[in-house]
Formats: C-alpha cells, sequence, structure tokens
C-alpha cells in the first residue's frame, strides 16, 4: 500500500504494451557501440557484469550467438588477476568478487569454465570470508550480505562449497534477518528487497530456507506491489524493474509467486521499454541500459512468458544451464 | 554522470589535457586494453575521460606516490566515483605521502554530497575515519546527507557503523523521532528506532510497553502507514503475551475497526491474532476462525485484491489449523516444508 505516493508513476496511453524482443536485441548487440553513450564509458569498471547482464538476457531471448563468444571468453581470461585468483571488472582493474561471480555466470553460460584458472578463483573467494562467517566484496573491503550471495553463488558453480565454512556463513546471513521477516547488508540494516534476494539466494544455494519465516517475508514482500502493478524495494519507495525480478525470484524461492498480480506486475514491465531504442529503464520513460533489461526479462521469464527462456530464480541464469550443470538450488513448493 | 563531475574540474573551459602539461612530460600515459573491437566489452570514451585515465594508468604503473597523483586521482574520481581501483590508489598514496586525513575528511565530505548512492565513497570515507579513530563528524555528516534522501541506504549504514563502532547512541532516538515528525512513513527511521533500542536498554517489559503506546500514537494519526504496522508486529514478538494478549493493542485495534477504518494493516493484523489464538487452542469470540475468515474475504475482495491470493491463503491456512489436531497441515500434501512455515507465521 502505498496511499502517500499518488501518480507514483507516469503512464500514459503512449508507453508499450507488447514485449518488443527485436528491439532489445539489437539494443543489446549494439550497446556501447555509440559514442555518445557517455554512460557506458564511464562504467568500464564494471563492465564484467555489463557482459553477464546483456549475455544473459540474450540468453532468455534465444540469442546467445548475437554476441562473440570467444572475445568475451578472451575478455574474462585478461580479467583475472594471476596472484589472488579473483576477476576484475575491466583488465588491469583490481578483482572484486561482484565481477568474479559475474565472470563465473558467463563462463558457465559458454561452458568455458576451462579458460581460466578454477582453483585460482577458489582461494580468492575464500580469502575473503571472515571469521564471524561473513564474506568482503574485496580484499580492503567491506562486509555486506550481497558478498556473502556472490561467494556461494560462485562456489556452488564450480562445486567447491566445501572451500568455505558454510555453516559460519550460514550464521551470519541468519544475523541480518530483521523483525519484518526481511534482510539487510548486516545485522539491524533495513530489509531491502535487493539485499532479501540475495540472501534467500544464499539460503536456496545452501539448501537452508528453513531459517526464514517464510510467510512473514512473503507477505512483506508482495506488499512490495503497487497500484501500477510495479515493485518498489522498501516501504513507501517508487517501483523500478529491477525490483520485479528481485522480489519475484525470492517469492519463486519461497514458493509464494503466485501472490502477485502478474497481470498488473506484467503491464507495469512492459511500459519500461523504449519502442524506439529497446531495452527497458527503471519506470517508464527514464533512459533504458541492459542491467533494467535483463531484470525485466528474468522477470516476465519467472511469471511463464513463453517467448523466453525459462530463468532459474536462484542464479538468474537460463534453467537449461543450471540444469547441465546438475545443480539443484533449494525452492520451496 | 558528466554534467554534474565537470564542477569538479575548477573550471571546465581552461582544463589542460595532461597530455599538454610541461609538469607532465616525463609520465607516460597507459591506454586502456578493453578487448578487442567488439561493443560488448570495449569502450567509448570521451576525450578527456581518456586523458586522465591514461595518465592514472600511466602513475599506477610506475607506482608514483605524490601530491600531483594524488591530485590526479581527484581528477579521475570526478568522472567516475565509483570506480574502486582509483580509490584505492589514492589511499595507497595518502598513506604514503602522510598526508592531513581532516583534510580528506573534507573532500570526501563534498564527494558525497554529489555521489551519495555510490559505494566506494561511502567505504573511503569509513576508512579515513577509522584510520583517524575520530568520529565526531559522522552524526552530523550523515544527518546532512539524510536531510536530501532520507531514505538513503548508504547515509543509514554508515551511521549505524559509526554509532556501533563508537558507541554513538546518545541522543538518537530523539533524532529518530524527530525524523519520524516529519515523515511518519520513514522507513529507514523506524529500522533506526529498532537499532538503537535494541542495542541498548534492549526491549525489556516497560521499554516495549512505552514503544507500544509510541507506534499506536503514530499509526493513529496515519492507519495506512505500512512501517509503523510492522514496528508494532516487531514490538509484540518481545511481547510474552504475543500479538494478541497485549490489551492496549487490541482495545486500540478494536477501536480503529469499529471506527470504520479498513486499513489492510488493520485488517491483517486481526487475522494474525485470530490466527495465533488458533494455533494456542484460545479462541475466543473476538479472535476465531470465523472472524478470520470474513476478514480474509473483505481484504481479499474490497480492501487489498491485489493480494488476494495472499489472503485467500491465509483463509484456508487458518481454517485447516482450527479443523486439524495437529495444527500443522497448512496446504493439503505439500509436505513438512510446508507446515513448518505455517507455524513459523505464527511464532510471532
Amino acid at each position: 500500500m502505498a496511499t502517500s505516493m499518488v501518480n507514483e508513476v507516469k503512464g500514459d496511453d503512449s508507453v508499450p504494451k507488447e514485449l518488443l524482443l527485436e528491439k532489445h536485441v539489437s539494443f543489446l548487440r549494439e550497446y556501447g557501440q555509440n559514442e555518445d553513450n557517455f554512460e557506458y564509458g564511464i562504467t568500464d569498471y564494471l563492465r564484467m557484469s555489463g557482459v553477464y547482464w546483456g549475455l544473459t538476457a540474450l540468453d532468455l531471448m534465444g540469442k546467445l550467438k548475437e554476441l562473440p563468444e570467444n572475445e568475451i571468453v578472451e575478455f574474462v581470461q585478461k580479467c583475472q588477476d594471476p596472484e589472488s585468483g579473483g576477476i576484475s571488472g575491466c583488465i588491469n582493474h583490481d578483482p572484486h568478487l561482484l565481477h568474479t561471480v559475474s565472470a563465473i555466470q558467463v563462463l558457465c553460460i559458454y561452458d568455458r569454465l576451462d579458460a581460466i584458472n578454477v582453483e585460482g578463483v577458489i582461494k580468492y573467494v575464500k580469502s575473503l570470508q571472515k571469521d564471524d562467517g561473513s564474506f568482503t566484496g574485496d580484499k580492503w573491503g567491506e562486509v555486506d550480505t550481497r558478498f556473502s550471495f556472490c561467494a556461494v553463488l560462485t562456489l556452488s558453480l564450480l562445486k567447491r562449497m566445501d572451500a568455505i565454512d558454510v555453516d559460519k556463513a550460514v550464521e551470519f546471513v541468519e544475523s541480518c534477518m530483521n523483525f519484518d521477516g526481511g534482510f539487510g547488508s548486516r545485522p539491524l540494516s533495513e530489509s531491502h528487497a535487493g539485499l532479501i534476494y540475495c540472501c534467500v539466494g544464499f539460503l536456496s544455494i545452501t539448501q537452508r530456507l528453513d531459517i526464514i519465516k517464510r510467510d512473514t517475508l512473503a507477505w512483506w514482500l508482495c506488499e512490495r506491489q503497487l497500484p501500477s502493478g510495479g515493485l518498489n524495494g522498501r516501504p513507501e519507495k517508487l517501483p523500478d524493474v529491477c525490483y520485479s525480478w528481485w522480489v519475484l525470484s525470492s517469492l519463486s524461492m519461497l514458493g509464494r509467486l503466485h501472490w502477485i498480480d502478474f497481470a498488473a506486475l506484467e503491464k507495469f514491465i512492459v511500459s519500461c521499454q523504449d519502442s524506439e531504442t529497446g531495452g527497458f529503464s527503471d519506470r517508464p520513460g527514464d533512459i533504458t541500459d541492459p542491467y533494467h533489461t535483463l531484470f525485466g526479462l528474468a522477470a516476465l521469464s519467472l511469471m511463464g512468458n513463453g517467448a523466453l527462456k525459462r530463468v532459474n530464480p536462484t542464479y538468474c541464469m537460463p534453467q537449461e544451464v543450471i540444469d547441465k550443470l546438475e545443480l539443484k538450488p533449494q525452492i520451496l513448493n | 554522470m558528466g554534467d554534474s563531475s565537470d564542477e569538479e574540474f575548477q573550471n571546465s573551459e581552461s582544463w589542460v589535457f595532461y597530455r599538454n602539461r610541461d609538469d607532465w612530460k616525463d609520465v607516460e600515459p597507459v591506454e586502456q586494453e578493453d578487448g578487442g573491437e567488439y561493443p560488448v566489452v570495449s569502450i567509448s570514451y570521451t576525450p578527456k575521460f581518456k586523458d586522465v585515465y591514461d595518465y592514472l594508468r600511466g602513475v599506477m604503473k610506475i607506482g608514483e606516490k605524490s601530491q600531483r597523483a594524488l591530485d590526479l586521482t581527484a581528477d579521475a574520481i570526478a568522472l567516475n566515483a565509483a570506480n574502486y581501483t582509483v580509490w584505492q590508489y589514492r589511499r595507497d598514496i595518502l598513506k604514503e605521502l602522510k598526508s592531513d586525513l581532516a583534510k580528506e575528511l573534507k573532500y570526501i565530505e563534498k564527494v558525497i554530497q554529489r555521489h551519495c548512492k555510490n559505494y566506494q565513497v561511502w567505504h573511503h570515507r569509513r576508512v579515513i575515519v577509522e584510520w583517524l579513530q575520530d568520529s565526531s563528524k559522522e552524526l552530523k555528516f550523515t544527518q546532512g546527507i539524510l536531510v536530501f534522501d532520507a531514505k538513503n541506504y548508504h547515509a543509514w549504514q554508515h551511521r549505524q557503523w559509526a554509532i556501533k563502532t563508537f558507541g554513538l547512541y546518545e541522543g538518537e532516538l530523539e533524532y529518530v523521532d524527530s525524523l519520524l515528525r516529519d515523515d511518519i512513513r520513514n522507513n529507514s527511521a523506524w529500522n533506526q528506532r529498532y537499532f538503537v533500542i535494541n542495542n541498548t536498554i534492549g526491549f525489556v517489559d516497560d521499554v516495549v510497553s512505552k514503544e507500544v503506546e509510541y507506534v499506536l500514537e503514530k499509526i493513529e494519526t496515519v492507519p495506512l502507514n505500512e512501517s509503523a504496522w510492522n514496528y508494532l508486529k516487531g514490538l509484540l514478538l518481545h511481547d510474552k503475551g504475543g500479538l494478541s494478549n497485549n490489551v492496549k493493542v487490541t482495545t486500540f485495534c478494536e477501536d480503529l475497526y469499529m471506527s470504520g477504518n479498513r486499513s489492510p494493516f488493520l485488517l491483517a493484523l486481526i487475522v494474525d491474532m485470530c490466527d495465533e489464538r488458533i494455533s494456542n487452542k484460545a479462541e475466543d469470540d473476538k479472535y476465531n476462525l470465523k472472524r478470520a475468515s470474513e476478514l480474509c474475504h473483505e481484504l481479499a475482495t474490497t480492501v487489498d485484491p491485489i493480494r488476494c491470493r495472499y489472503w485467500e491463503y491465509m483463509s484456508t491456512t487458518i481454517s485447516k489449523k482450527a479443523g486439524c489436531e495437529s495444527g500443522e497441515d497448512a496446504e493439503g500434501g505439500d509436505g513438512p516444508e510446508e507446515a513448518a512455515a505455517a507455524g513459523a507465521s505464527h511464532d510471532v
């Protein structure tokens, strides 16, 4: 309920009402080619995550071949730091767990894990676990439940969960559970849908969804749906397409996906497409980017859109890739 | 973003490229290697961006830690405050030069004001405060950011870190109270209230009682406020009587309901109270299956139809619990997980 937010979004008759798949394919294929696209130029530090967003979105549309596999794999190779084993966002940058997980996701989609030093990655992830079970994002850094999720996501894709202290890791995530059933970045930090996705995903991979107050959290999550049909990430905030993914995927792992009004959400997501440039934005009429494009498409896939491949709610990767790896993240009925 | 970053160059028009500066002739610029011709991994840069970063890579390559290198990192940060590699190099230089950290704190304050939703800038602030072991400016500083964005997650996280690390709890509840007076729906402020009490006096009986009064007063002003109702439920987690035995709360809810109020959060709490009583085999004429079913129906059809599936589920779950000896069978045949979860919902 967000009755204080009258006119939360400015949807009007001109917004798209159909899914514009072809537009999105060319949008992702050509993103960054445009010299004027300064936004993309300054984001070299997260190029690796950008590759993951674009590639996964294209794969969900059945268009994996639109991107040059060998060049991408070579790029990932060049981003691995031989010393720490971690992977950076761009060549010659410092490694970071966020990019390491994206890189591993990309290589799993291509089935090309052989291209990098896998043992190095495992060593890197292991080095980031702290005594209390939490993880930092890099060797300098901060503790955040996002990094707990990245760590187990990476290691589970590599089938090396034994490399870390899983029980301690679970203990830390559990300590970040709030009175409303949600999770924040650290103990007693405010519940936030993005961090809830990370924590639920973490518990799905570690097969510990039992520690969640399931219906309390699922109700909090479905309370994110606003009269526009879109989902926000915290009470009294505006809706944003990326929360469609974080809220829906969490509800899906909790077996409560159907508590969302699909028709209303679909209408909101589709209205966030740009019918000229392609791609999705956070809200109708804003500038589109690969990040919101992936999460818009992934959310539509979770709701059963037949034009898209099935996405796995825990990994945000095509289900067929997860099946091939014989991974069985916990999903409640 | 380019527009706001440009301000950080003292005078954009008189900007001189590093490659044209006499005092930089000794450094060899290093171009970004970005992995090929393909758009997915290649990057287009503006000339200024390329110039600054080519020289930054140049100094990083030779490991130069000097005042001019420090100034160069500031130019690089002005162009892209999210590049964590640059921030780390800046910290290496600060250490090497034994720079004035109080000055650095002022610098990072300005950068955060421009990029307050960026992880790296907040992390830098935290490191500098740790190095200084001086937290005296943190409350005022975060307060300044929260004036513009009262729900800024980074600012709250930094504030909580400073409070917890340096024991700065004094006055925090008053601050939270002032924020809630400005915006009663500020969920971050409600969370902070919980954080402070939890880490100080704790939710002992008389605190719970006082907090219940506080939150009921707030709910009375705006009954459609999800955050306040969540806080109330959080409080009742600490009430030995559970959800449905706090007379202040039950009286308040009944009065509100009788006055005709149909806030979905009010109805939801009464449903949860009925659920708790049914689970505890302690139904009475106020909290029972019949009332729960009617409220769920009202929520699903008129009060909160967008979540009708949730309300239908609640109705079914509660009915089954009422009719089932063990109180475990939540949704026929869904197995032990389902039953455990249904149990969890009334642990509160």
